[in-house]
């Protein structure tokens, strides 16, 4: 229906239908067969080994059946914090199917999933894509239970909750506040393109997803692109785990992030819209749908959109298959076209070419709907909030060991003090900001303002939307293991520091973890980060290792504690009775 | 005729024409940038290998995806940034699994190549030893996973006269492979084919009828470097008064072959000039069981498969002030360790009761407290104990071995002649 609707304005040609036609054949069977793959080889005329490779790619495919039922328990951090183990177990145990795998009869598929976007409300599952939140092992029972009688999951799922707990101090929101569908439309012919690039860069506003790359420079830079037509993407693939503002967004106040869209595409002179969501939020799909459905129903979307003469502009939504690397932004129209989500090279920026080589904004969910403020509220409105040289507000998705779990939307210039007594957090340690790919903050930074640019080169937090909170009582080795885990599983695999690196990686750090690492260990892991940051391909492999660099540098005891300390030691660390177990094991 | 304009390398003006590519710009000038899936032909270049690594402009940044422009600053050779790109392909070594002496494309292989120009002794991550599949199934080729470095040449050139991809990537992060078509591998051409073999920078795409009955390729990495400045010649001016005192060497092989042992015999008569120098101690070569005495220089061929080589690897650190590791298997495993990636039980069942000299019902796996126990994978001798210096080879020459071993005792300036640095 809505791919129809967009592709008034832009031909597209029909392999960007892949992921759709690989999710129809997953929904219809729980899983892609050979027949299915000869299908699609044949209707695109590729080889089957490139659909292979696709349907390999993402993790919500599956080339056996994955169960009628199929389970998606999160396994982030956030989830281990809050009883990971003991609802695996639960679920182990009530669908009798093993983790990765389904139960003898193929009722329940169990597999694990990196951070769905509910880090608020763990632990947290998705059960054919419906949400299932704060389980417990009684829950996880009455769960399985209701789905052996036959009730149908629309009836059971737990409606994700806002969680919204915060808005400045005066109770004043820029992002949630109400909104009436056009009003920033109806602002955009008097502002004229110029008007609305330039009011982007009054208000300094620059990509929420955490690049920060100021906003009016990229829009500039398509608006002056004569390769027609032109295209604006809206990366809804909230992948950073601990990060659930867009979800909430798109949940709350979709029609601003349509009409960011909408606002894009005059002051560019796109013609074609897409919103890649990922496939965690499915169950956010209607919700958007409808919402686009109203903006064409109310004529602004389609032709002449908002009444403006030779405005003609329509969105398609795009589902992901889960992908955190699709969340770069050159990987996300990579997968958007239909192929496997590599990340680019730097050959052409996205401006220049993007999505089927032209020229393209992609912009994050947050950052649309702040253009969608700014230009309905106006640049002054927007300007008195935050500081000087960071105005505005910013979501903030809040985790882990505090007492209120949610979203916070603060003034630019609060400091990491100030938000961690708002969320009650309980004897905060190890504070990770942005997610495992951000940087890791001690109570030493307790008075550290977060901003988007340092105040005369003061230190500052720029986060991207992601606070979580380890307390004392946390194992760091783990939560790096975890970290380590997650990236060597989600890189894409094309580029050696990020596909190896991050292998290597968890290698070192499994050695720490058995008490076999000396002081050296310790300074390769440091030397390898740093290999991996500067030649990694994208923004995954560069800020991988992120957290583990920090945590060297700001634990520096805690890690004294773990290695040997004889730094002359001419024996390596090396466990003979582990080495020799298995040849034990075997005589017997 | 494009554009000319300037850029400069490493302080040095360059004028070039606009848009061409950095990596051969920078090598028509005499700047050594090693590079893997770099393929002259493949526009726009692939950017997977990452072993092109430079400073651009201040920006760390691969050469091989940047344009000439005017203005462009380069930084090659910075010491940070030499230690980056060899860290690179010392990855690639370590992530696969490969075994030179045993490999058709070695003499002949980018790889290897590269590893030979950096002067790689050994891999400073520790090898995965993932157990990787050789694809026998396709009609035309054998695909051998063990030595593909996934530098997309062959996923993105090859392609049949239905314009139909050949390879693709399969799955992604650690478990990311190049996958081959089987149906459509069947419709190449012959020339197609051989193509397809000679784009992949290493030994993983093998053609068959044209590897196995005759050797294939000139092993034009052979003999020598295409770096104008690889191993210039040091003059020797560490003067010597009088003769050196004499000095005790240990040697050792666990489990190897005796090869780098042979290795070190094969410096022929200089070998007579030399005993006059050194003594042996505990060494198959003298048939010393134990220590006595302190050595000075601890040689050590094999790697440690069993308790035992654990315990003799531990007295040579103990008795020797410096230990070097010579060959392959020292290093990290080489031969022995291809059953890294198999269960110790399936192995030794294959090896006592499945191969085909056993008996049914009259062979056992021998286990008595007196014979060493296997360690559940092979390891390398640095995972044991500290190692001071590496000489690789499968053996490693002869000259290699005793240069490094001079230099060791006496402080007797080197330097390796590219023909003698070789992995097989």
């Amino acid at each position: 229906m809505d791919a129809q609707h967009a592709n008034t304005y832009l031909i597209e040609p029909p392999r960007t239908q892949m992921l759709n036609r690989l999710w129809e054949f997953q929904r219809a069977k729980q899983y892609i067969s050979d027949a299915d793959i000869i299908t699609l080889a044949k209707d695109y005329n590729i080889s089957e080994i490139e659909i292979e490779g696709i349907v390999s790619f993402y993790h919500f495919f599956h080339r056996k059946p994955a169960g009628k039922y199929t389970i998606y328990l999160n396994n982030s951090m956030t989830s281990h914090m809050k009883g990971f183990n003991r609802i695996l177990e639960a679920f182990e145990r009530e669908t009798a199917a093993k983790a990765g795998s389904t139960d003898p009869t193929g009722t329940f598929g169990l597999f694990l999933t990196p951070c769905i976007g509910l880090s608020d409300q763990e632990p947290a599952a998705l059960i054919n894509f419906y949400p299932f939140t704060n389980l417990n092992t009684l829950k996880v029972r009455n769960i399985i239970t209701q789905l052996k009688k036959g009730v149908p999951l629309e009836e059971i799922y737990d409606k994700p909750k806002k969680n919204i707990l915060f808005t400045t101090e005066d109770k004043a929101s820029i992002f949630f506040s109400e909104f009436k569908s056009g009003s920033a439309i109806s602002s955009l012919v008097a502002l004229q393109p110029d008007g609305v690039i330039n009011a982007l860069r009054e208000t300094r506003l620059s990509g929420r997803g955490g690049a920060f790359y100021p906003t009016w420079m990229k829009w500039q830079a398509a608006a002056d692109e004569k390769a027609t037509p032109k295209v604006v993407v809206c990366n809804a693939d909230e992948g950073e785990p601990g990060t659930f503002k867009d979800r909430v967004l798109l949940h709350d106040v979709p029609e601003t992030v349509i009409e960011g869209m909408i606002v894009c595409a005059y002051a560019v002179g796109a013609s074609f819209g897409l919103i890649y969501l990922r496939a965690e939020y499915t169950w956010l799909q209607n919700r958007i749908e409808k919402a686009l459905q109203r903006y064409r129903d109310k004529g602004l979307l389609g032709k002449s959109c908002g009444g403006i003469t030779n405005f003609n502009f329509d969105i398609r939504l795009q589902l992901g298959a889960g992908s955190y690397v699709c969340g770069e932004e050159t990987a996300l129209l990579e997968s958007a076209e239909g192929k496997r989500g590599e990340p680019r090279t730097r050959w052409f920026y996205p401006v220049q070419k993007g999505y089927l080589n032209l020229p393209t904004v992609v912009n994050n969910v947050e950052t649309f709907s702040a253009v969608t403020r700014i230009v309905e509220l106006g640049v002054d409105c927007f300007r008195s909030y935050g500081i000087e040289k960071s105005p505005g507000t910013k979501i903030i998705s809040v985790s882990g060991d505090c007492k209120y779990p949610g979203i916070y939307e603060i003034e630019w210039g609060m400091t990491l003090g100030e938000l961690l007594d708002k969320c009650g957090a309980e004897d905060p340690h190890y504070i990770q900001e942005s997610g495992p790919s951000g940087t890791v903050l001690t109570l030493d930074e307790q008075d550290v303002p977060f901003a988007m640019f340092a105040e005369f080169f003061s230190q500052h937090i720029r986060c991207g939307g992601a606070l979580t909170i380890f307390n004392k009582n946390r194992d760091i080795l783990d939560i790096l293991l975890n970290y380590a885990d997650f990236y060597k599983k989600e890189s894409c695999g094309i580029c050696t520091p990020c596909r190896a690196g991050n292998y290597f990686i968890e290698r070192k750090l499994e050695r720490l973890k058995n008490g076999l690492a000396n002081h050296e260990d310790i300074e390769e892991l440091k030397q390898w980060s740093i290999i991996m940051r500067h030649t990694s391909r994208c923004g995954l492999g560069k800020t991988a290792t992120n957290s583990l660099i920090n945590t060297i540098e700001k634990f520096e005891e805690y890690f004294d504690g773990m290695i040997q300390q004889d730094k002359s030691a001419l024996n390596v660390g090396f466990d003979m009775e582990a080495a020799i177990r298995d040849y034990e094991e075997f005589k017997n | 005729m494009a554009k000319r304009v300037n850029i400069t390398i490493d302080g040095r003006n360059i004028l070039a024409e606009e848009g061409r590519n950095l990596v051969e710009v920078a090598s028509e000038n005499g700047f050594f940038i090693p590079s893997l899936c770099y393929f002259e032909t493949i526009d726009p270049p692939l950017g997977t290998c990452r072993t092109c690594t430079c400073r651009i402009n201040g920006k760390f940044s691969p050469a091989c995806t940047e344009k000439v422009r005017e203005g462009l600053t380069i930084e090659v050779n910075a010491p940070d940034l030499k230690d980056m790109r060899k860290a690179l392909v010392e990855m690639m070594f370590a992530e696969g699994n490969h075994i030179c002496p045993s490999c058709e494309k070695s003499g002949n292989c980018d790889l290897q190549h590269m590893g030979y120009e950096l002067g790689i002794a050994i891999s400073r991550f520790p090898h995965l030893f993932k157990d990787r599949l050789i694809d026998y199934d396709a009609k035309r080729m054998i695909m051998e996973h063990n030595r593909c470095i996934k530098c997309m040449r062959c996923v993105v050139e090859i392609k049949n006269d239905d314009g139909k991809n050949v390879f693709s990537y399969q799955n992604r992060g650690n478990e990311t492979y190049v996958g081959i078509d089987y149906k459509e591998e069947k419709k190449l051409t012959r020339e197609q084919a051989v193509h397809a073999m000679n784009i992949c920078p290493t030994g993983a795409i093998i053609v068959r009828g044209e590897s196995y009955g005759m050797p294939f390729g000139f092993r034009k990495f052979d003999k020598k470097s295409t770096r104008p400045d690889y191993g210039t010649p040091v003059k020797n001016n560490n003067k010597r008064n009088g003769k050196p005192a004499k000095k005790t060497i240990a040697t050792v092989s666990l489990a190897g072959c005796f090869g780098c042992h042979m290795s070190l015999l094969d410096i022929d008569t200089e070998l007579l000039d030399l005993v006059e120098l050194i003594s042996f101690h505990k060494s198959p070569l003298t048939d010393i069981k134990e220590f006595s005495k302190r050595c000075d220089v601890g040689i050590v061929e094999g790697s440690v498969c069993n308790d035992e080589n654990v315990e003799t690897l531990r007295a040579f650190r103990e008795h020797c002030d410096l230990l070097v590791a010579v060959g392959e298997c020292a290093i990290w495993g080489g031969l022995p360790s291809m059953r890294n990636s198999i269960p110790l039980g399936e192995c030794m069942e294959e090896a006592y009761l499945n191969c085909v000299t056993s008996e049914e019902g009259n062979t056992i796996i021998p286990y008595h407290k007196d014979l060493p126990k296997m360690l559940d994978r092979v390891y390398e001798s640095r995972e044991i104990v500290k190692i001071d210096y590496f000489i690789p080879g499968c053996p490693p020459d002869a000259q290699h071995i005793w240069k490094a071993v001079k230099n060791l005792l006496w402080d007797e300036n080197y330097s390796i002649l590219y023909s003698e640095f070789k992995y097989d």
